[in-house]
């Protein structure tokens, strides 16, 4: 197998290098590539939508279709996940550790839970002693990270960012708080109800913008004829649509970002893992 | 106003997300939202192929935006006909599979509806786009919605058979990526009309004939041409049986289009056929497909395996026909792609009745099923006549504009192949007959223990009427295949 | 001899990921351990990325953020000449790709996950091996 593999490596390599020769140099200005439609979108752009930011302008608005699936491809990979991987049976036996004398507690009976708090704590075989430093760091920075998240998401027309990355930006502050403390803790703010609801949302967001555009006697994602629905200079309609649908984009990403990695960690049991 | 092309792909994604959210809030509603997305998606593609019938092709501008910098759908009849096709089988499958996913998902159906659209909007996707890099995200959805739906079904082998899915659907889609890269970066253009025209130009470069070759094998290993089959059975015998109905007719048949609408519209047939004149090498492969699907076929123990390989078969008579480099063999692939959707689509029908009361379809299982399920039976046979090519069933018609077109081309090996492969498929399914009819029905039916003795018999009317109206268009489809040539496939060719 | 090493030199940036993506494939067809071979699968199509990318780059342009665009009235004064800037449709075609392979890859652990649950081992042979115990095929 390893052989054969080298010998396809090496024949793919081959073929691929073989169409490179008439490629145009590195960085040439006047390759097709750069020319034919690059022009195009660069000189146009800003006075068509009224974004600075040309790969958010291309993104959500020339090519806006294409981002739509690529969320619809995010919610279904947190989809899959869930199908995959969730497992809704409860655990048989339980693990408590009394904090002030730090005494374990092994419970066999599934339905008797005890309540955790300052007494009693949950103990699973990821169980670390807690750290009062790794705790208040992360506390004092969840806050500042989800801020930044959302100045990404707002600030994507101006500068680089965007819905996706101000999602992955978020999720992962989410992320953050189930690694620093436990995933309790984050299961138990962030309901996996909630989560599932708002994946779907987010991508709703996009297509009901989308959508809603038909009715007003324009083509699919046609954002300019929005201007009636919303106050405010109808020349920057485009610009507050791309807004609109990057912020579904940000609720979508998030959402299955912390779905798939919560079902990863913990097998799909929501009890233990990291 | 007229946003119909749009609708076709809107509402199964809209009633996807619908459904998504219905799983957890209410989920017995999200069978009936799949149900009226799906209608609606089919209503649409019925209009669009009357429209494009009476007025020519439609373009549809995304956001407005003209192409090339905007993404544009070109539909014209070949789209329009692939289109309702998928569309109506999907709906129609749907109607079928209520008391299946129940049976196999019941904990958690509405994420199940879910997936099952998203899987529908990316097929109905890849066949509307005029946009090289959209089909691709489009291929991405159907293929990671498939990779799900394999793992789910068979607890034991699943996941290992998706995962191996995964590596090879990964090289695939990559392939037609770094095509898609090598296309632009001569062009600079992603709209495939617009480049079309600018490739016109650069007929002899080697950047051009790497992104053909890879968007060919991207697409192929997508299609699961042989050698690059292996995924295809597995995958068709673990998925849940109401994702195996649809993923059998439609995945393959889809990617036939797409590499038939990559030939003819955006790489053009003078340069395959006349510049490069690879017609021949590929015809060859279609054969050497066609018997080794036809030989691994008579291998197999177990009927749904069989059915996967007597596809991977069809795939290389379609293949082959595309290639043949002349109007009759790609008349022949084109009107295969509409026949086969339907032949297999009746087969795995009656094959998801047989596993929805059986559990599993080893050919010992089968013994004297004809008595106890007449009418799933009766859909078979004639699904399974149609295969074959018996006239007046539509699976001759096609074969006799493929074997036509061999002649023409000379390719005499070609024809050969397909009569061979076409005797080999009536000896396995006399071989499945023979079980069905004459073998008597094994005392105390079930397998090992004989307290699961269940009284077999018909399946649920629900799967029977769909049967029924699926048997009926096979005949329908072959009496009035001189009119679908004539209206849809030689207009579109001129 | 130097014809090939100019060429290589001028292109050095196709060639590098031509290597970057036959290390991926190579991993994926040879590796025993099924995530070694998701590791392969990441650098496959990180390569894609990094020959996109390498598309739209252009001599002595910057990013595509059209400047001085930001005050609003004023975006009509400002004369934008295309060479200034970089391609911006590659880098919007490669957020697609990362989103879909990030996708593709969560997908993959997830399943990753399913076959460790089941089999207790990621390593090929062995999974074969209890393959053959678990009995024919149902």
């Amino acid at each position: 197998m390893k052989f054969l593999g080298f010998i396809i490596v090496c024949l793919t390599g081959a073929l691929l290098l073989y169409g490179t020769g008439e490629f145009p140099g590195w960085g040439d200005p006047h390759s097709p590539a750069s020319i034919h439609l690059s022009n195009d979108y660069i000189e146009k752009a800003v006075e068509q939508t009224q974004v600075p930011n040309l790969v958010t302008a291309v993104l959500a608005d020339y090519r806006g279709f294409d981002t739509m699936f690529e969320t619809a491809v995010v919610f279904c990979a947190g989809l899959a996940c869930f199908l995959l991987l969730r497992d809704f049976k409860e655990k048989k036996e339980r693990f408590y550790r009394h904090t002030p004398t730090g005494v374990i507690l092994h419970v066999k009976d599934s339905k008797k839970v005890l309540k955790t708090g300052k007494e009693f704590e949950h103990m699973d075989k990821d169980w670390v002693p807690s750290d009062l430093i790794i705790k208040t760091i992360c506390r004092i920075l969840i806050p500042f990270i989800q801020i930044y998240a959302l100045y990404v998401v707002a600030h994507g027309d101006f500068s680089p960012g965007g819905g996706f990355q101000g999602g992955v930006i978020f999720g992962s502050s989410l992320i953050l708080l189930a690694i620093s403390y436990d995933l309790k803790v984050l299961v138990k703010r962030v309901k996996e109800k909630i989560l599932g609801i708002f994946a779907a949302i987010g991508v709703l967001i996009y297509v009901g913008i989308a959508a809603i555009c038909m009715p007003m006697g324009g083509n699919f994602l046609d954002y300019s004829k929005l201007a009636p629905l919303v106050p405010g200079d109808p020349h920057h309609i485009r610009a507050l649509g791309m807004l609109g649908v990057e912020i579904g984009v940000g609720i979508a990403v998030t959402a299955v970002m912390v779905i798939i990695y919560i079902n990863i960690v913990s097998e799909g049991r929501h009890e233990e893992g990291l | 106003m007229d946003n119909y092309p749009a609708l076709i792909v809107i509402t199964p994604l809209l009633a996807a997300l619908l459904a998504g959210i219905a799983a957890w809030t209410e989920e017995r509603l999200s069978y009936p939202i799949a149900l009226i997305g799906l209608a609606v998606s089919m209503f649409a593609a019925f209009k669009v192929l009357m429209q494009v019938i009476t007025s020519g092709t439609i373009n549809y501008r995304m956001a407005g935006w003209a192409p090339p910098m905007g993404i544009e759908y070109t539909i014209d009849l070949l789209n329009a006909m692939v289109l309702l096709i998928v569309a109506s089988i999907a709906f129609f499958n749907l109607i079928a599979s209520y008391k299946s996913v129940e049976q196999e998902t019941s904990d958690r159906a509405g994420s199940f509806y879910a997936i099952y659209l998203l899987f529908v909007t990316g097929l109905l996707g890849v066949t509307a786009t005029g946009d090289l890099f959209n089909l691709y995200v489009l291929i991405e959805i159907t293929s990671l919605t498939s990779y799900t739906m394999v793992a789910l079904g068979d607890r034991d082998r699943g996941p290992l058979a998706s995962l191996n899915y995964i590596f090879i659907g990964v090289i695939g889609a990559s392939f037609y990526l770094l095509g898609v890269g090598y296309l632009y970066l001569k062009t600079g253009s992603l709209n495939m009309v617009d480049v079309a025209n600018i490739l016109s130009g650069l007929h002899g470069s080697s950047t051009i004939l790497v992104a053909f070759i890879l968007c060919m094998l991207g697409i192929w290993i997508k299609m699961a041409l042989f050698p690059m089959h292996v995924w295809l059975p597995n995958a068709y015998s673990y998925s849940p049986v109401a994702f195996a109905r649809i993923v059998a007719p439609l995945m393959t048949k889809v990617m036939v289009y797409v590499m038939i609408r990559l030939m003819i519209t955006v790489f053009g047939l003078d340069y395959i056929f006349e510049t490069l004149n690879l017609s021949e090498a590929v015809v060859w492969l279609a054969t050497f497909a066609i018997i080794a699907g036809a030989v691994m076929a008579l291998a197999q123990k177990n009927l749904k395996k069989m059915l996967a390989y007597i596809i991977v078969c069809e795939i290389g008579y379609m293949v082959g026909g595309a290639w043949m480099g002349n109007q009759l063999g790609m008349t022949g692939a084109i009107l295969h792609i509409l026949n086969d959707a339907l032949m297999t689509f009746a087969l795995f029908l009656a094959v998801g009745s047989m596993v929805y009361k059986l559990k599993r379809v080893d050919f010992i299982d089968l013994k004297g099923l004809f008595g106890k399920m007449p009418w799933t039976m009766a859909g078979f046979v004639l699904a399974a006549f149609s295969i074959i090519g018996v006239p007046p069933t539509c699976g001759f018609f096609s074969k006799w504009y493929l074997i036509l077109g061999a002649f023409e081309a000379g390719a005499y090996h070609f024809a050969a192949a397909l009569v061979i492969s076409s005797l080999i498929c009536a000896v396995l399914f006399f071989k499945v007959f023979e079980i069905c009819f004459f073998e008597p029905m094994p005392e105390g039916h079930g397998h090992e223990d004989s307290s699961s003795h269940v009284a077999i018999e018909e399946a649920p009317l629900s799967m029977l009427i769909v049967s029924g109206l699926v048997s009926i268009s096979l005949v329908v489809a072959g009496l009035y295949s001189g009119t679908i040539v004539n209206t849809i496939i030689l207009p579109f060719l001129q | 001899m130097t014809d090939l090493l100019t060429l290589i030199v001028a292109k050095y940036n196709y060639w590098l990921y031509v290597i970057l993506m036959m290390i991926g494939l190579y991993a994926m067809i040879a590796k025993n351990n099924l995530i070694k071979k998701l590791v392969g699968m990441n650098i496959f199509q990180t390569a894609i990325i990094l020959f996109y990318v390498s598309i739209g780059y252009k001599r002595d342009a910057t990013i595509p953020i059209i400047q001085n665009a930001h005050g609003g009235n004023d975006t009509h004064a400002a004369v934008i000449h295309a060479v200034d800037y970089i391609n911006p449709l590659p880098h919007v075609l490669m957020l697609t790709a990362i989103v879909v392979s990030v996708a593709t890859f969560g997908v993959a652990m997830a399943l990753a996950v399913r076959v460790y649950q089941r089999y207790q081992t990621l390593e090929e042979d062995e999974l074969r091996m209890r393959l053959v115990d678990i009995g024919p095929e149902k």
